[in-house]
């Protein structure tokens, strides 16, 4: 299945506004974020388990454990600085 | 009614948005209002300029939501929250979050629950020009600890 990704702020500047990715069927968001690592050294850096990623599902904010469906629409970005 | 959220680059009119948030409802007795505006200094360093980035559609629909919880958490009759995105300048207004209710007690709670939520999960960012360069902002986990006084778990600094 094709999932779509966008990226923002340091992680956009990074990788880009968006890409997407063919996944094996019911893959879960954190799958997603694994295979993203292992596309190039950039994604690696950017998306690194030790930094402070927060992602959204459908543009609602969620954790890695949310499966995913076709065409799904997924969000990294680093932690919010609004207000 | 009012429409209850607004992003965008234009700055908003305190006054104005007051008025329009009360107007015709005379069960009115309070609006509690915060302004946020744009530093001129921040971590000892000058601020020339401040971009302001969001996710379009996500942040609207996570303000709107943060309003519902608001009006079921406090007894609220009205709410508006205005957040500029794009290029501010220094003391230019950032945010507005105002609410409207009976009686006072309600409406400054519901101000400063809104405040909270907003900083930790609305899908903005903030950039900052320097003397020494562009930087992002950083979370703070004091913003965190605030959110959780409500009884809500942020994650955002973690």
């Amino acid at each position: 299945m094709k999932v779509q990704i966008r990226y923002f702020a340091s992680l956009r500047e990074a990788l880009g506004p968006r890409e997407s990715l063919d996944l094996p069927e019911g893959s879960t968001l954190g799958a997603l974020r694994d295979a993203l690592i292992d596309c190039s050294p950039g994604h690696a850096q950017a998306l690194a388990r030790s930094r402070a990623v927060r992602c959204a599902l459908n543009q609602r904010l969620c954790d890695e454990s949310v499966r995913l469906e076709e065409n799904a629409e997924v969000a990294f970005f680093p932690p919010v600085t609004g207000g | 009614m009012v429409e209850r959220v607004s992003v965008r680059h234009a700055d908003f009119d305190l006054s104005a948005e007051v008025a329009a948030l009360r107007a015709g409802d005379g069960g009115v007795g309070a609006v509690v209002a915060f302004v946020g505006t744009v530093r001129e200094h921040s971590g000892g360093q000058e601020i020339s300029r401040m971009e302001l980035e969001h996710y379009p559609g996500m942040t609207e629909a996570a303000i709107e939501a943060m309003i519902d919880a608001a009006a079921q958490r406090f007894e609220i009759r009205a709410a508006r929250v205005v957040h500029r995105v794009g290029e501010l300048l220094p003391s230019e207004q950032i945010v507005l979050v105002a609410v409207s209710s009976a009686h006072r007690g309600q409406a400054f709670l519901a101000c400063e629950f809104l405040m909270d939520y907003l900083k930790t999960q609305a899908p903005f960012w903030k950039k900052e020009s320097t003397p020494e360069g562009a930087r992002w902002v950083d979370a703070r986990s004091s913003d965190d600890a605030a959110l959780e006084r409500w009884g809500l778990r942020s994650g955002n600094a973690a």
